[in-house]
């Protein structure tokens, strides 16, 4: 049913082909993360875990730009919505995540404005269309999504907007990684790198961070018969012990990524280091808005206390991201949090591990 | 981390495009992909085009993965069939 | 409950919080038998008849939108309502509730539709009323229709009649009522031609019972919270389980696209002229060509069967030969990016 470029990717003998090569090829146990929210909901959404042998395990990451927003970012974000004449325009994917008392869709029940948008192009026009409202726009994602915020300031600034501004959480994957293998005792051996961010980056931006771990990687696009491939890549590199940055997703993603995307990110975004929730900081694995762009800094022009909050009581999300644990063997799992009513981030956002899982969770293992 | 949609420039105006996926359009930036023309196929992040489709590198994923599936099944008895 | 707790926008998405709602607030409060059974309708002895009766407020963003308006909504969501008990309809009633300063040029428009759509349905609007709130008291016009219908002899349809080796039909493509509406939604700026597929079912419900009788054992309307939500309460009160194969499930490409370009899933998109049926094998072939015979049912298809086990739970094939569970909505779905 789906539109070319992705129906062919979802063809059942391409599937089964697969997935007889991964049990043929497969011998060792391997434990595979997929660093990407998106690849998770994929995995969930098409039942991919129920066509890999035993040997395989996927694990899912912190690629959930949501999940690993921290609490007091979130309360960030809730105190501005509060201020009179703010109007907060952020993704759908932030709504509901619980901030330390709040979530910004608790806000708007309680009167805020908080807009959802689909592009950051779409909180631009709103600003022009309401000059006397300051417009804040939340700056969530990876590299994929932060030139587009980008762009969407230096469209504010040739416009000559004076009421547009960003409240910038972006993060930026490769130094993630680094951290994630840095820690001593790492349960993962293999890693399904996120083809979308990878669009932007190239696979050249993947090279320090694999000469220094020597892990199988593949880059991967989100349809089940790339999901797929890449794990055949995967199992073949580990098999064989010889181990590389693979590009499974060649028809999108270029060894130098996107320079057009790369030079906008620059312009307005320069490296900061970034608190990752369950995870902790992680030095120059954030985004912040440069100088020249000030008056289109959010935390600059509305100076706001980011008070250092609490992770939720009995919350396993720091585990969960980096793959120490599963969710079922979190003690909140399906009893405290759910995704109707959510304690920590990995049950909110729709790619988050926990909600993944509770909603899809492999038919075969459900009861 | 990030949906991204493979759809089709149906019209390009100034540095705006409209695209088409599988009937439904909608505007859409090109000012992070150079270069972009009608009829190309693209992917689309947040109301970005940020990447073009290399038709060549999709055609050859796709037919040596039709050859290797063709074979499985072509050879009966050659290939188990997937246990559960 | 928390003091400080407030309804949210979830409460009313017709999925597992709003689930929730009725079982610990409603239920209690109202206790009655025939609010319990939480079928569409209730159904009423009276002298010998049985009576469906059956309410519902209509509150859409945006009013009018590709397909139609709130007006049909109101008329033909109780109509159906009472189609689902297996009722013909007999007469509604309709509330509204307007805002001040709402265009006398809408909300005359809004009656003409419902007018025809009860026409239509061939069932009069019998009784009503109208207050009008200040300014920012309601948004534009809210609308609560009501209906009795009344259900034939040797009917029985209700939610717990699945059983094992029924056979799960679907009366046309999915979640055409829910792009609809969000395509017309503002902000978002998406152009499709897909149309709401509001429509009357009772009389594809008639045609049903007359071909099946009592072989069909359950109908629901996909409405709010969508077919995963539906599947779901039928079979949590039947305590089958249900298996769905995603590639016999109508989708309209459009109505695929707009959900890949947001991170819908149709599943949990509403459905506001479609049905669900289980039905006993036997008289499946003759239910089948009773709804393909109906206009608003040409393209119904066989999309699963009830199981025995997992009791309670909807269990889906994909396209690609893989398994997954399919739960209630858990919550409005939000346009995403991620
Ligand atoms: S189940 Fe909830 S509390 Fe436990 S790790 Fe997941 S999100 Fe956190």
């Amino acid at each position: 049913m789906a539109t070319r470029h992705s129906a062919e990717y979802r063809d059942r003998h391409l599937v089964q082909e697969l997935s007889s090569r991964i049990r043929r090829l497969s011998r060792r146990p391997l434990r595979i993360m997929e660093v990407c929210g998106t690849h998770t909901v994929s995995i969930f959404r098409h039942g991919i875990r129920s066509l890999l042998p035993e040997t395989i395990t996927l694990l899912s990451g912190p690629g959930c730009p949501v999940c690993v927003t921290d609490t007091a970012e979130i309360d960030a974000a809730i105190e501005l919505a509060r201020r009179p004449g703010v109007v907060i325009a952020t993704f759908g994917d932030l709504l509901r995540v619980p901030g330390s008392r709040s979530s910004l869709e608790r806000e708007r029940a309680a009167g805020c404005e908080v807009r959802i948008v689909y592009s950051a192009l779409d909180a631009v026009a709103l600003a022009r269309q309401t000059p006397g409202r300051e417009v804040v726009f939340l700056g969530i994602g990876f590299e994929t999504t932060a030139p587009t915020v980008a762009a969407a300031v230096l469209a504010a600034r040739q416009a000559g907007l004076g009421n547009f501004s960003v409240l910038c959480l972006h993060k930026t994957v490769p130094p993630a990684l680094a951290a994630l293998t840095a820690a001593g005792d790492l349960r993962i051996d293999a890693f399904l790198l996120p083809g979308h961010v990878s669009v932007v980056i190239g696979r050249r931006a993947y090279l320090p961070f694999f000469e220094r771990t020597r892990l199988p990687c593949a880059i991967a696009g989100f349809e089940p018969v790339d999901i797929l491939q890449a794990v055949a890549a995967l199992v073949a590199q580990a098999e064989t012990e010889r181990p590389q940055v693979e590009n499974v997703y060649r028809r999108a993603v270029a060894e130098e990524g996107n320079p057009a995307a790369q030079r906008v990110l620059a312009a307005v975004f320069e490296p900061a280091d970034a608190r990752w929730r369950g995870i902790g900081v992680i030095p120059a694995s954030g985004l912040e808005i440069r100088e020249a762009y000030a008056a289109f800094d959010a935390s600059r022009r509305f100076p706001l206390e980011l008070a250092p909050a609490p992770e939720p009581r009995g919350c396993s999300c720091g585990e969960i991201l980096t793959a120490r644990k599963t969710p079922p063997e979190c003690p909140l799992y399906g009893i405290r949090c759910t995704p109707s009513d959510p304690v920590g981030p990995c049950m909110v956002s729709s790619e988050g591990t926990c909600a993944a899982y509770f909603r899809y969770h492999d038919a075969s293992a459900g009861g | 981390m990030c949906l991204a949609i493979p759809s089709r420039i149906v019209e390009i105006k100034d540095r705006m495009a409209v695209i088409d996926v599988d009937g439904v359009r909608r505007e859409c930036s090109l000012l992070l992909l150079e270069d972009a023309a009608v009829g190309d196929w693209v992917i689309v992040h947040a109301g970005f085009a940020i990447s073009r489709i290399d038709e060549e590198a999709a055609r050859e994923t796709l037919s040596l993965l039709r050859e290797a599936a063709a074979l499985a099944g072509g050879a009966p008895g050659g290939e188990p069939p997937a246990g559960e | 409950m928390d003091p400080a707790d407030k309804i949210l926008l979830d409460h009313g998405s017709g999925g597992r919080i709003a689930h929730r709602l009725l079982r610990d607030l409603l239920l209690p409060a109202f206790d009655n038998p025939a609010l319990a059974e939480l079928n569409d309708g209730a159904i009423l002895e009276v002298e010998g008849s049985r009576l469906a009766f059956s309410t519902d407020s209509y509150t859409v963003d945006p009013i009018f939108f590709p397909g139609g308006d709130i007006g049909d909504l109101a008329v033909n969501g109780t109509v159906n309502d009472l189609a689902m008990c297996g009722a013909r309809p007999l007469a509604l009633s309709a509330a509204f509730i307007l805002e001040e300063g709402f265009p006398l040029e809408d909300f005359r428009r809004i009656l003409g539709t419902m007018a025809r759509a009860a026409r239509e349905a061939g069932v009069a609007i019998v009784t009503g009323d109208t207050k009008v709130v200040p300014r920012g008291a309601a948004d534009r016009v809210f609308i609560n229709t009501s209906g009795i219908g009344l259900i034939p002899p040797g009917v029985r349809v209700a939610s717990h009649r699945a059983r094992p080796g029924d056979r799960i039909l679907l009366s046309g493509s999915l979640a055409d009522h829910g792009v609809s509406v969000l395509a017309g939604r503002e902000g978002l700026a998406f152009q499709t031609t897909v149309q709401s597929d509001t429509a009357p079912l009772h009389r594809m419900v008639a045609a049903m019972l007359a071909a099946g009788g009592e072989a069909v054992h359950v109908l629901r309307d996909p409405t709010r919270g969508g077919l995963g939500t539906a599947l779901n309460e039928i079979a949590e009160s039947s305590g089958v389980g249900v298996l769905i194969h995603e590639e016999t499930i109508p989708l309209k490409p459009e109505v695929a696209g707009l959900c890949e370009l947001l991170g819908f899933d149709p599943l949990y998109l509403a459905n506001e002229g479609k049905l669900v049926a289980f039905v006993h094998p036997e008289a499946a072939e003759a239910v089948l060509a009773a709804v393909r015979a109906d206009p608003a049912g040409r393209d119904a298809a066989w999309i699963g069967e009830a199981l025995a086990a997992p009791a309670g739970r909807v269990v889906m094939q994909t396209r690609i030969g893989g398994r997954r569970i399919v739960d209630m909505l858990s919550g409005e779905q939000f346009p995403r990016i991620c």
